[in-house]
């Protein structure tokens, strides 16, 4: 088996390791770091979203992405947006909202949110459900994490929508 | 276990420092080397043990295939390596080739439009491939590099069967590029998937109009459909009938019906062939329809 060196930068720190050329980013992130935020809930298809990172700003699966591809990036995951206790505005929304059940896809979910806040701090409705096309919710459903990451838009809490 | 789907296998991680030394290796390597740009494809079939390659090539942004420029006089090149996302999102790509972003944005979900790419949605030349449409009636063009320099190769010419092209070992396509569209032209692309988001198309149409004075009808539309055969189809009749009569609901009915005639669906997880081939009439008439409604207004 070929094994390949990678350096990636993880929630703001370089990290080089070793890994096997056929490891994906979530393997690497999962196995190899203990960063079991990120989830695989289809098997790697793409499908599911659970196991969605930023790469280099823009939301990705990262069951689809060789740990060679992620050479060099800068990877933003869930375990990289708390400050100490104080939870990320989208992790206090999503609890404010109820957004949350069992947990599974939430990670994924905050992260695509994240990617699209970072990029406009205002999204439309039509614009929140694009970019959460592709994290499947097989409990809470979509329409509190729609309003889970407008409160967080809008920087408030639940108690002012 | 688990999980139903199985591991990646083993294969030998290859990135070439330029797209000399990438085709030199895949030449060299022909059958048992791939190429990844995006990989939202590839990872799939390998899982699915459909690809068992013993190299991967990385050619993601060699030699300036993550580039994308327009030119008013010459129109648009869109890189391999440019994600389907940030080419629908491009102004030129939204005020000129309306659409190219709509087809790219068809294509799965948010997060795979982030890496996948639209030459590697033509490259995979899956019959059911959202923007392959789209490029075609908007006259893509293939820049092709390999061992013996770069070619072109007209779009309309590069589809061979389902997974097969013309590309020959050791070639890699390194952009697409597009003629200025047509003056007034419309284009509507309509997709029937078992849900709205992330599925494959049952039957894809893509529609594309503009005046013309050399036709009788006055217009020219061309139709493009996908999922219905080994190919994409861009079935004559269709393009004949809307050329040769005045534009009515019975002429869009009837070449509809043409379209129906022309292709050759199969039965498969997604839906049967006699379904498609009503499908097909209908939503070749519903996006017929909508172009004619757009170039009236």
């Amino acid at each position: 088996m070929q094994t390949i060196s990678i350096t990636i930068i993880v929630n703001g720190k370089a990290i080089s390791l070793r890994c096997a050329a056929n490891q994906t980013l979530l393997d690497v992130l999962r196995d190899e770091l203990g960063l079991t935020g990120a989830k695989d809930g289809c098997g790697g298809e793409g499908e599911c979203g659970a196991c969605t990172v930023i790469m280099n700003g823009k939301a990705v699966n990262s069951c689809m992405v060789f740990a060679g591809q992620a050479d060099g990036a800068n990877i933003e995951t869930i375990e990289g947006l708390a400050r100490g206790e104080e939870l990320h505005p989208l992790q206090k929304a999503f609890i404010d909202a109820g957004a949350i059940q069992c947990g599974f896809c939430t990670p994924g979910a905050i992260m695509s949110a994240k990617a699209l806040l970072d990029q406009n701090t205002s999204p439309t409705e039509e614009e929140i459900k694009e970019a959460l096309s592709g994290n499947l919710c097989r409990c809470t459903g979509y329409k509190k994490m729609i309003e889970a990451i407008k409160i967080a838009a809008r920087g408030g809490s639940a108690n002012d929508r | 276990m688990l999980n139903p789907h199985p591991g990646l296998p083993e294969f030998t991680y290859v990135k070439p420092a330029s797209l000399d030394e990438a085709c030199s290796f895949l030449a060299e390597h022909a059958g048992e080397a791939r190429l990844i740009s995006g990989g939202t494809d590839l990872l799939v079939r390998m899982r699915d043990k459909a690809y068992k390659p013993a190299y991967i090539v990385d050619i993601k942004g060699l030699d300036g295939t993550d580039v994308l420029t327009f030119d008013p006089k010459s129109g648009l090149k869109v890189g391999a390596a440019v994600p389907m996302n940030r080419m629908a999102s491009h102004p030129d790509v939204q005020k000129y080739y309306p659409l190219l972003a709509k087809a790219a944005n068809s294509v799965a979900s948010y997060q795979i439009r982030n890496r996948a790419t639209i030459v590697g949605n033509i490259c995979n030349a899956s019959p059911a491939g959202d923007t392959l449409g789209a490029c075609l009636v908007l006259g893509g063009r293939l820049h092709i590099y390999g061992t013996d320099g770069e070619r072109f190769e007209d779009l309309v010419n590069f589809f061979k069967g389902p997974g097969k092209t013309t590309l020959r070992p050791g070639e890699i396509v390194t952009a697409v590029s597009f003629p200025l569209p047509e003056k007034g032209a419309k284009g509507a692309y309509i997709k029937l998937g078992r849900n709205k988001l992330s599925d494959l198309a049952i039957v894809g149409v893509t529609a594309y109009g503009f005046p013309d004075k050399k036709t009788e009808s006055g217009f020219r539309f061309i139709v493009a459909l996908a999922s219905v055969a080994a190919t994409p189809l861009m079935p004559p009749a269709v393009e004949t009938i809307l050329a040769e009569k005045k534009i009515t609901e019975e002429t869009i009915a009837e070449a509809a019906t043409a379209a129906m005639d022309a292709c050759s669906p199969i039965d498969d997880v997604r839906g049967s062939a006699t379904y498609r081939k009503d499908m097909v009439r209908n939503l070749t008439r519903n996006a017929i329809s909508d172009v004619w409604g757009q170039l009236q207004s």
